[in-house]
C-alpha cells in the first residue's frame, strides 16, 4: 500500500480548478510521466512558484473549498501523483476530482474549516508536514516543534479504492 | 413518499450497493472522445484488458482538436480510431462526419429518458436534458465503463430549480443558467443533480433545455435534469418511431422517468425569470456574473460562437438575426464553430453561413477548437474573448486570456460593437 504523507504545499484559496492545476493545452500528452514539469502552472497565488522547491519537495496539498472543479481531466490527479503528492486535504471537492483521486489509490480527505485553520497555522513552518493513517483515518499535522492529531470521515468505498490500489481491478474482477 | 428522476434511474439501474452509499450502476450509453479516451485504452492494454463491455453501447467521436494539428494529437486521434476499429464500435465520428459530443450525440438520438450516461468529460451532464441521469467522470472511470458497463456513484441529492415566469426579449437559457450559477455558486450544487422544472424549462427547446443542463458542472452539479415531455418525444421521434405506435404512447412510456409529485428534494429554489436581464461574466470563475448593463463597453479582441453550451443551430439563428447585415467591429476577430457538421449544413442551406461571413466571421470545421485553447482561436496574453462557451478559468482559452461567457445573443451585439454590448437594441 502506499504511504501517505511528508512536506505540505498549503494553497490558500478556494476553488482551484483543474484548469489551473494542468492547463488544457498539455492533455496530448500520452504518459502520465510527460505532466511532470507542467504541475499547477497557471496557478497564480502570491507567494508560490510551481517550480519552486515548495512544490517540489510537497507530498501532501492543503488547500480550502471545492477543490479540483471544472474538467473531469484525470490529468489533474496523476500531475500530482507522478510528481510525488498522493493526498490533498481540503474542506471540500469537486465530486469528478475527488472520484478520481480515489481511483486512482490516492487520498482527498475533507476537514472542516476550523481544522483546516489549524493546518494553515503550520504554513509558516518550514518543516511542517502531514502523515496520514487511511486505516486509522487520522492524520498527524508536524511542525515548529508541534503535533497534533485529527480523525477524519472517508467513505468504506473510497476506503477500500485506495487500500485496493484502485478500481480497475476492484471492477473487473467483481462485475 | 415519491421519487425523483434521479433516484428512478439509480433504483432501475442499480447493479450492487458494495458499501453503504455507494451505488454501483449500470451504464447505458459511454461516451469517448480523442482526450481522454487514448490513455484509458492505453492503460487497459498494458492490463491486458483490452476489452469492451458491448460496442453497441459504446460511442466515439474525434472532437476537441480535429483535424489534427500535429503529431500528437494525430497520436490521440490515431489510438481512438484504432480501438473503435479494432473492437467494431459502429457509432464512431471521424473526420467529416464529427462534432462536439455534447452536441452530436444528441443529436444522433442516442439519449432517451431514463437512461445512465457516463464520459470521460465533465460537461456530460448536459444529456440530463433528455430525462437522463448523464455524468462526467475521469479516467479511471470511463476504463470501467468500457470494460463492464457499470460506473459507482454515491447516490447525489437533487435540488429542484422552479424557474417561474417567462424569458423576456434577449434573454436566453444562457443567461438563466449563468444566473443561477451566479446566485448558488460554483460549488452550490456539488454532489447534486440539479431538476430544472417550470413553465420557463416546459417552453424551451431542446436546445435550450442541453444549454441549461450543459452547465450544472459549472455550479459543481454531477447532472442536469429536465423532464421528459412533448418536446423531448419531439426531438426523438425520428429515432424511437418503429418502438413506438404514437407519440402519446412514446410520451406515456417517457413519462414514466419524470420526477414523482411526492418527491423528496434537498432544496427547492423558486426563480422568477421574468425580471432576467441579458447577463455576461466578468472573472475567472462562472459564478462571477453580472448584467449585460453592468459592463456594457468593455473591450474585446474576440467574439467566439460554438462549443457544446451554444453551437446548436437555433443559437446560430439568434446570433444571425442580430449580425444580418453589420459587420465585426473593426479590429475585432469573429469565430464560428458550428458545433456539428448537421448543424454546419442547415445553417448554410439556411442562409446563415452566409450572414456570418458577409459579417467578416471565420467558419470553422465542427470542433471543441477555442473552447479550451488547443486549437481554432486560442487568445495571446492579455487578449479578451466575447464566448459562448461554459468556462472563463484562468489560461481556459489562451494563457493570460480573458473570457467573457455570455449568449450567442450578446455575444452578437458585442460582436458588432467590439465592446460587450445589450441585445436587446438589436432585437
Ligand atoms: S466544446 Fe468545450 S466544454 Fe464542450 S466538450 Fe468541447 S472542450 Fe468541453
Amino acid at each position: 500500500m502506499k504511504t501517505f504523507g511528508g512536506p505540505v504545499l498549503f494553497l490558500d484559496r478556494s476553488d482551484i480548478n483543474t484548469d489551473e492545476i494542468i492547463p488544457a493545452k498539455y492533455l496530448t500528452e500520452i504518459t502520465k510521466q510527460d505532466l511532470k514539469p507542467y504541475i499547477l502552472e497557471d496557478l497564480k497565488l502570491p507567494g508560490f512558484d510551481p517550480k519552486g522547491e515548495k512544490t517540489k519537495a510537497a507530498r501532501v496539498i492543503v488547500s480550502r473549498a471545492n477543490f479540483g472543479c471544472g474538467s473531469s481531466r484525470e490529468h489533474a490527479p496523476w500531475v500530482f501523483e507522478v510528481n510525488g503528492i498522493t493526498a490533498v486535504i481540503a474542506e471540500s471537492f469537486a465530486r469528478i476530482f475527488r472520484q478520481n483521486m480515489f481511483n486512482c489509490g490516492m487520498a482527498a480527505i475533507e476537514l472542516p474549516k476550523e481544522q483546516l485553520d489549524l493546518l494553515f497555522s503550520h504554513a509558516g513552518n518550514a518543516d511542517a508536514a502531514i502523515s496520514i493513517d487511511i486505516e486509522a483515518q487520522t492524520l498527524t499535522a508536524s511542525g515548529g516543534g508541534k503535533q497534533k492529531v485529527f480523525t477524519f470521515d472517508i467513505s468504506p468505498f473510497d476506503k477500500a479504492l485506495v487500500l485496493a490500489g484502485g478500481w480497475v481491478d476492484y471492477a473487473d474482477s467483481k462485475y | 413518499m415519491g421519487k425523483t428522476t434521479a433516484e428512478k434511474i439509480f433504483a432501475s439501474h442499480l447493479v450492487d450497493e458494495p458499501f453503504a452509499g455507494t451505488k454501483v450502476l449500470r451504464i447505458d450509453v459511454v461516451m469517448c472522445h480523442e482526450i481522454t479516451t487514448p490513455i484509458a485504452i492505453a492503460d487497459l492494454m498494458e492490463r491486458g484488458k483490452d476489452r469492451v463491455f458491448d460496442g453497441s453501447h459504446i460511442k466515439a467521436v474525434i472532437d476537441h482538436v480535429t483535424p489534427s494539428k500535429d503529431s500528437k494529437t494525430a497520436t490521440q486521434a490515431k489510438i481512438l480510431r484504432d480501438w473503435a476499429h479494432r473492437h467494431a464500435i459502429k457509432d464512431f465520428f471521424d473526420v467529416g462526419a464529427n462534432g462536439v459530443c455534447h452536441a452530436l450525440f444528441p443529436e444522433k438520438g442516442f439519449i432517451h429518458p431514463g437512461y445512465t450516461v457516463i464520459m470521460g468529460d465533465s460537461h456530460t451532464c448536459t444529456h440530463g436534458a433528455f430525462g437522463a441521469f448523464s455524468a462526467g467522470v475521469g479516467t479511471t472511470d470511463l476504463e470501467v465503463g468500457i470494460l463492464k458497463g457499470v460506473c459507482a456513484f454515491r447516490e447525489p441529492k437533487t435540488i429542484r430549480f422552479n424557474l417561474n415566469g417567462t424569458l423576456q426579449k434577449g434573454v436566453y437559457a444562457k443567461d438563466v443558467i449563468l444566473h443561477i450559477i451566479g446566485q448558488i455558486g460554483v460549488n452550490g450544487a456539488t454532489d447534486r443533480v440539479m431538476e430544472f422544472r417550470g413553465p420557463v424549462v416546459d417552453a424551451m427547446t431542446m436546445e435550450s433545455r442541453m444549454t441549461l443542463c450543459n452547465m450544472a458542472i459549472e455550479a459543481g452539479g454531477t447532472s442536469g435534469i429536465c423532464m421528459p415531455d412533448m418536446t423531448t418525444v419531439d426531438f426523438l421521434w425520428e429515432f424511437i418511431r418503429d418502438e413506438y405506435a404514437t407519440k402519446e404512447a412514446a410520451l406515456a412510456a417517457f413519462s414514466r422517468w419524470r420526477s414523482d409529485d411526492d418527491a423528496e428534494y434537498d432544496k427547492v429554489i423558486d426563480i422568477d425569470i421574468s425580471a432576467l436581464a441579458p447577463v455576461v461574466t466578468f472573472g475567472y470563475k462562472p459564478d462571477q456574473v453580472k448584467t449585460v448593463g453592468e459592463l456594457a463597453g468593455t473591450p474585446i479582441d474576440q467574439v467566439y460562437l460554438g462549443s457544446c453550451t451554444n453551437g446548436r443551430l437555433e443559437d446560430l439563428r439568434i446570433a444571425a438575426r442580430i449580425l444580418s447585415g453589420k459587420k465585426l467591429a473593426p479590429g475585432v476577430r469573429g469565430i464560428l464553430s458550428p458545433a456539428t457538421p448537421k448543424i454546419y449544413k442547415d445553417a448554410m442551406n439556411e442562409g446563415l453561413i452566409d450572414i456570418f461571413m458577409d459579417a467578416g466571421f471565420c467558419v470553422t470545421n465542427p470542433t471543441c477548437g477555442a473552447c479550451l485553447g488547443m486549437s481554432n482561436g486560442v487568445l495571446a496574453d492579455g487578449e479578451t474573448c466575447a464566448s459562448t462557451t461554459n468556462r472563463n478559468f484562468m489560461g481556459r482559452m489562451g494563457k493570460g486570456g480573458m473570457v467573457h461567457l455570455m449568449s450567442p445573443a450578446t455575444s452578437a451585439a458585442t460582436a458588432i460593437e467590439g465592446k460587450i454590448a445589450d441585445p436587446r437594441k438589436y432585437l
